[in-house]
């Protein structure tokens, strides 16, 4: 396994590189870039509202514009094959009004009243609750938000935001679910941020985005999900920055049920003061094409991180997460447990970094993942990888890759139950560890329900 | 109990078994009648749990000879699952933990199996409920235990307990243990064999596989068998187990190859 520390998952910039000529490109290169030019096109198009918001998104148009689309050839996407995405037409989404009645399925009875709504990306004020909220807290839509003097210093400010897909989010920033908690402010209700695609004869690019304070010793506890009414095909590019500050506590479920259709390119990035708290339970089933790309920055000593992912697909479906934990300071202690459960041609994709450097002494960490393959043909593609320099650590990792264990399902059958049942409940096991974590009885709820129902 | 003329439940007739294509079971013979309980002992290897599994039909196990007659019925045509709603019941010697399934829900899914396999209705939560809290005593088990995940986190004992309690639950016609004493102190031994007793009747047969004669202190039996190279070489009453105790199985080995009965 390497071990170097310099290689974060970074692409760098270097603004005196140019980009390669038309002419030297071959015709997939030229595709490509044209692909590309026509994403940053789409991305511009949106209006923005404020000045500071504008040179935000000014700045980033030529990260965009000095980088390639990826391809296989790059190490960070050498099994994510993104090259079916550039024969997908894209538009710019045109509002269409989706009903109170479509979203109800996608409605948390625990958050009633903590809701943003976001359709395409764009923000639904309509489908939206937000009632009794406490004093002093945030929540709301940057467009109603961006006088806030506290924003600009957090938006698009996280290490990473030069990446290409996470700059092309910010060439077309204008709505975003913004949600600052401020000092020590425990907030009870969860907080529900729902990002609803609609599908329809033309495939669209949405870009949501999402910015979450948390000041000093507060905590909240943030459901970010992604769904989608229709089966159509789309592209989408979230990306949400989560801040928290000393001694917040963030407990963080990002669900990801698109259309098996959709491809999903997907950024959350994570900055950690000291002593702080977060967790993150990511839980993927839908897109015929995803990709999460997890970073988490503990910046201060005596932080806690906890990655929980499941990823549970089928058919054709690709899902690839790619996360990294940057420790920098001692006494921080990381885990993480990633799960997937791979069925008929599905592909998953597993690449799990853990920096530990000479300046993270006495860093506790682990990883794991683990897979279950329930075809002969699902394929999973696995690294978990930890790069340790520092000499004073306690530091774990593994990968597993299994099939339905043959004693498993005869322990079953021997109790009169069969086999088809005896394998739904077994699976449903597997997702158990992961789905338990999961804050919202109604959550854990429908996705123990899919879980069982998914499996065949 | 030995009982004249009570029905054959369980009828084994030179059968013959391969696991990974070498043959472990080489012509094993035996006879349970309703009321009896058999007891089968013998040194490690000797195929006694691969005998427990054929009957209750693990798919690693290849017959390859013999027949099976479970109450006149070909027992080795029937998937695992329709042996047990037929009233087979294998307590394993390592029971699987599941987690996430509380043992409740467990209990209930297997139960409910064998009520429809009989035409009968299910119970519903409330009703269940009820049945298996009276059945808990008979393994002296706490009602905690019902609300954890199947086996997860049990000590050896408690797992032992929980394939009891399954048991008392499911009313086996034909209950094979598996080594269930391996692994018990005394104290749990006595609760699990104290159990067994309780469910043992008239109708049904009980066939105990152990290594040790300590279990059959607790669990008397009316017959033993000594098994070794895949099939059984000398039956006896429960003072056999007394003699396999005192003075090993090498004797018993001996006087089979010399054919001294």
């Amino acid at each position: 396994m390497s071990m170097s520390v310099s290689s974060l998952p970074i692409r760098s910039y270097d603004p005196d590189e140019t980009p390669a000529t038309a002419a030297s490109l071959s015709a997939a290169a030229q595709k490509r870039q044209e692909y590309l030019a026509r994403l940053l096109d789409l991305a511009q198009s949106s209006q923005p509202v404020t000045r500071w918001v504008q040179e935000l998104r000014d700045r980033a148009v030529p990260l965009v514009q000095a980088q390639a689309f990826p391809t296989t050839r790059d190490e960070e996407w050498r099994f994510t094959d993104l090259s079916a995405l550039l024969d997908v037409p894209l538009e710019v989404f045109r509002p269409n009004r989706v009903s109170t009645a479509a979203i109800a399925p996608f409605v948390l009875p625990e958050a009633s009243r903590s809701r943003l709504v976001f359709v395409n990306g764009v923000y639904a004020p309509e489908l939206s609750a937000i009632a009794n909220l406490p004093d002093g807290l945030l929540l709301g839509d940057l467009s109603d938000l961006e006088g806030d003097a506290r924003l600009p210093h957090y938006l698009g400010k996280q290490p990473g935001s030069e990446e290409l897909f996470t700059a092309l989010n910010t060439v077309g920033l204008r709505d975003a679910a913004v949600l600052l908690i401020p000092r020590n402010l425990v907030v009870e209700t969860p907080i529900h941020l729902l990002f609803v695609s609609t599908t329809g004869e033309t495939p669209i690019f949405t870009q949501p985005r999402c910015l979450v304070v948390a000041e000093p010793s507060s905590a909240v506890t943030l459901i970010e999900d992604f769904v989608t009414i229709g089966a159509g095909t789309y592209f989408t590019n979230p990306v949400s920055e989560i801040w928290l500050e000393e001694n917040a506590q963030v407990n963080h479920t990002r669900l990801q049920r698109d259309s098996q259709n959709a491809y999903h390119i997907g950024k959350t990035a994570v900055s950690q003061a000291r002593d702080s708290r977060y967790t993150c339970n990511a839980v993927s089933v839908g897109a015929g094409f995803f990709r999460h790309h997890l970073t988490v920055y503990p910046n201060g000593e005596q932080t806690e991180t906890h990655l929980n992912g499941l990823t549970m697909i089928a058919g054709e479906q690709v899902s690839d997460t790619h996360s990294a934990i940057a420790l920098s300071r001692p006494h921080c202690t990381a885990r993480q447990l990633h799960k997937c459960i791979i069925d008929d041609r599905a592909h998953a994709i597993f690449n799990g970094k853990v920096f530990v450097p000479k300046t993270a002494q006495l860093t506790d960490a682990g990883q794991l993942n683990r897979n279950l393959l329930l075809s002969p043909k699902a394929r999973i593609d696995t690294k978990p990888q930890l790069e340790i320099v520092a000499d004073n650590v306690k530091c774990t990792h593994g990968a597993a890759v299994s099939q339905l264990d043959a004693n498993e399902v005869f322990y079953l059958q021997s109790r009169g139950i069969d086999a088809a049942s005896a394998q739904k409940l077994l699976v449903y096991a597997f997702a158990y560890e992961i789905l338990n974590k999961i804050p919202l009885a109604s959550l854990r709820q429908t996705l123990s329900e899919f879980v069982t129902a998914q499996t065949h | 109990m030995i009982i004249e003329n009570s029905p054959v439940i369980l009828s084994v007739k030179d059968l013959t078994a391969n696991v990974d294509g070498s043959q472990i079971l080489k012509g094993m013979n035996l006879e349970i009648r309703a009321g009896e309980i058999h007891a089968i002992m013998g040194p490690n290897g000797s195929g006694k749990s691969t005998f427990s599994k054929v009957l209750a039909g693990h798919p690693d196990y290849e017959v390859t000879g013999g027949e099976v007659i479970y109450q006149g019925k070909n027992l080795l045509e029937l998937e695992p699952e329709e042996r047990s709603r037929e009233g087979v019941f294998l307590a394993f010697q390592y029971p699987l933990e599941i987690p996430g399934v509380s043992n409740l829900d467990f209990l209930r899914v297997a139960y409910n199996s064998k009520r429809k396999h009989q035409g009968l209705e299910e119970l519903d939560a409330f009703d269940f409920d009820e049945l298996v809290r009276d059945r808990l005593d008979v393994v002296k088990m706490d009602p905690a235990f019902l609300n954890r995940s199947v086996n997860e986190g049990f000590s050896g004992g408690e797992k032992k307990r929980n394939e009891i309690l399954q048991m008392a639950l499911l009313e086996p016609t034909l209950a094979i243990l598996d080594e269930t004493d391996s692994g018990l102190d005394i104290d749990a031994l006595k609760i699990v064999a104290n159990g067994v007793n309780q469910l043992a009747n008239e109708t049904n047969a009980i066939l105990v596989i152990t290594h040790y004669q300590r279990l059959l202190d607790y669990i008397v039996p009316d017959f033993v068998h000594v098994m070794a190279n895949g099939k059984i070489i000398r039956s006896g009453g429960k003072d056999l187990a007394l003699e396999l105790e005192a003075r090993g199985y090498d004797w018993v080995l001996e006087a089979a190859a010399t054919g001294v009965a």
